[in-house]
């Protein structure tokens, strides 16, 4: 077994402000990790540390990912190291059409690896092959990125993109708010469809109800910056039950 | 001013002789008028972003020469053009502006875009305006499109720079538009650092009449652009659209008015403006709904992406309604980069630069998916991409200087 994504000891603030206070953290190559947690315990900072949103600082630990020091790396190259963020809320790009969107990302990956760019035939088959696995509408794709989609449309487009891209490892922040149980089992069964035996995920989320897919290997509960609780999947199971408060008053 | 005077003074006859009766009938008159005013201060109303004295000050060399080349179909040199057409020239333009009196002073020759009544040319008509020498020029360029009633037609303008000397050009450019008549009227400029235009148009719309007007300044020095319509007939629609893509220290100032004299017509205005480096742009735009021209249906929006701290863009869209029942708006925005955006893009790979770049051209895509010629827009499409990308090679697909 290899250990993909290892963090040690992670602090990171936004604004001066101190939000993650020492995360110990290794996702396995193959493993589904859910992190559960309060609103404000630091969940979404985590993710965007991970793949390097400039707005949070690190300011003790690290992050290696196959070796590398992932701190050092710009978030394009975090990404074309196959590290996927499923955003909580994808962003709307008026003007720039989800073709030249993926076909861009996706060139720019194949450079990376010394690919040439993909020949315009096969992307748009490529396109269109993954646009089913998560039930995207063509007319969808036409358009301009996440522009007058609705929310169950925007996450299914951000599993349609996890598709294109093949990441080794996927985030999906909060991924199933605001989608109903239809929206929730076709993102989630797309999520499934597309996993790689080797593909690792974190899965943050408050609900139990994503994680009876996506079957977690492990469950963490955060709290206030750290991580507090570690257990097998029957960890959420309890807090569905329970709640947090017992986790945070120690019993 | 005076070196503009003391030339007339001197080559006038010789400007005379080059020229044709309806174009030298109002030489004198314009002289007196830019004598009268010199070159318009910033004071001026309608001159408020632009710098005139500093633009016209340089010892430019002045061509006088007549058309030349072949001239494409339904295009005329004044002088081969049917008399009720001739007379129509500096019938329209603003006659009372030092700028336009300083062409009529000068221009030795107009270009006349004249299409019949009914008429339906079916290819877009392009006038390729090359500025080309070794010499510091400027260049008084005149142009009169007439539309006859019923009459369709599609005008490319362009203005490109071919050498790398000063030019400094002063363009008028006249519309009448006889009733029912469509005119989609695009102006091009893709010069260089050197280079200064003041482009004038002036737009008169008979009933029903249709004009689709974009002006697209894709690479310039300063710029200035006016453009005055004036909607007479009923039932007459405009639609004017802009774009500008600014870097370094370019500077580009669009001044319209859109002028509604009589009751149902619409008027749709839309400019964006990208700005990077130390660029300045400028936005004034009237819409003047004059009283009793009711049911008016005009919007006027002026959207600009300020890219960096030092790029400046003044904008002022203006309405003024002396009409009870009328439907206008009129906005202005100015904005940074979208950083979320940016990071959404970086996060599937798409590097800062190329993220900037798409998102940049995002931005003005509004306007070229605007243009109803398909050909056209998918050309600009490319050449907004090169622009951004700084690989706009000066004449691209031009056969004139190769």
């Amino acid at each position: 077994m290899r250990f993909m994504l290892q963090i040690n000891n992670l602090h990171a603030c936004i604004n001066g402000k101190e939000i993650l206070k020492g995360i110990n953290l290794t996702v396995n190559d193959g493993e589904v990790h859910a992190i559960m947690g309060l609103n404000g315990a630091g969940k979404s900072t985590l993710s965007n540390v991970i793949v390097g949103h400039p707005a949070y600082e690190v300011t003790e630990g690290s992050i290696t990912w196959d070796g590398k020091d992932l701190l050092s790396l710009k978030p394009e190259e975090r990404a074309h190291e196959g590290i996927f963020l499923s955003f909580q809320q994808p962003v709307e790009i008026p003007g720039v059409s989800m073709v030249n969107f993926m076909r861009a990302a996706l060139n720019a990956k194949r450079k990376y690896q010394g690919l040439e760019p993909m020949p315009a035939g096969d992307f748009l088959k490529l396109m269109r092959q993954k646009r089913s696995i998560v039930e995207l509408d063509s007319k969808l794709t036409s358009r301009s990125v996440n522009e007058g989609f609705s929310g169950g449309e925007k996450k299914r487009n951000e599993i349609f993109q996890m598709a294109m891209l093949e990441p080794k490892l996927t985030i999906l922040d909060e991924t199933d708010s605001g989608l109903d149980v239809d929206a929730l089992r076709i993102v989630a069964e797309g999520f499934n469809k597309l996993r790689r035996p080797e593909s690792s995920a974190i899965v943050i989320t408050h609900y139990k109800r994503l994680l009876d897919y996506l079957k977690p290997d492990i469950v963490h509960v955060l709290i206030d910056g750290r991580i507090v609780k570690t257990a097998g999947p029957e960890l959420a199971t309890e807090i569905e039950n329970r709640g947090f408060d017992w986790i945070r008053n120690g019993q | 001013m005076n070196q503009y005077i003391d030339f007339y003074s001197e080559v006038r006859d010789t400007i005379a002789a080059r020229s044709c009766a309806e174009m030298n009938a109002g030489r004198e008159a314009a002289l007196q008028t830019f004598s009268a005013q010199g070159f318009p201060s910033p004071k001026a109303e309608r001159y408020r972003y632009a710098k005139v004295e500093a633009d016209f000050s340089p010892n430019y060399g002045i061509a006088l020469t007549p058309l030349g080349g072949q001239l494409p179909p339904y295009c005329f040199r004044i002088a081969d053009a049917e008399p009720r057409v001739r007379v129509l020239y500096n019938n329209v333009a603003d006659t009372t502006d030092s700028i336009v009196a300083l062409n009529t002073m000068l221009c030795v020759d107009t270009l006349v875009v004249h299409v019949p009544r009914g008429v339906r040319v079916e290819h877009p008509i392009q006038i390729s305006n090359l500025l080309k020498g070794e010499q510091d020029t400027m260049v008084c360029r005149r142009i009169l499109i007439v539309m006859d009633k019923l009459a369709e037609a599609d005008v490319i303008i362009t203005e490109r720079a071919a050498s790398q000397s000063r030019f400094l050009t002063n363009q008028v450019v006249e519309v009448v538009m006889g009733s029912g008549s469509h005119l989609s009227l695009y102006e091009i400029e893709e010069t260089h650092l050197l280079c200064t235009r003041y482009n004038s148009v002036f737009v008169q719309q008979g009933r029903d009449s249709h004009l689709h007007h974009t002006s697209l300044t894709l690479f310039n020095g300063h710029t200035r652009n006016r453009l005055d319509v004036r909607l007479q007939g009923e039932g007459s629609e405009v639609t004017a659209n802009g774009c500008v893509i600014a870097d370094k220290m370019q500077r580009v100032d669009n001044n319209t008015l859109i002028d509604h004299q009589v009751p149902h017509c619409q008027s749709n205005e839309l400019y964006k403006y990208v700005l990077d480096d130390s660029a300045v742009g400028a936005f004034a735009g009237k819409v003047l709904v004059r009283e009793g021209a009711q049911k008016t249906v005009s919007q006027e929006t002026n959207a600009n992406l300020c890219v960096t701290r030092s790029a400046r863009m003044y904008t002022q869209p203006m309405l003024e309604i002396y009409a009870d029942d009328v439907k206008c708006s009129h906005g202005s925005t100015v904005g940074q980069m979208d950083e979320a955006a940016l990071f959404y893009m970086r996060q599937r790979g798409i590097d800062e630069k190329e993220a900037r770049l798409l998102l940049k051209a995002a931005f003005i895509t509004e306007v070229i998916e605007n243009i109803p010629l398909e050909s056209l827009r998918d050309r600009l499409h490319v050449l907004v991409d090169k622009r951004l990308r700084g690989e706009l090679s000066k004449c691209e697909g031009c056969k004139l200087c190769k």
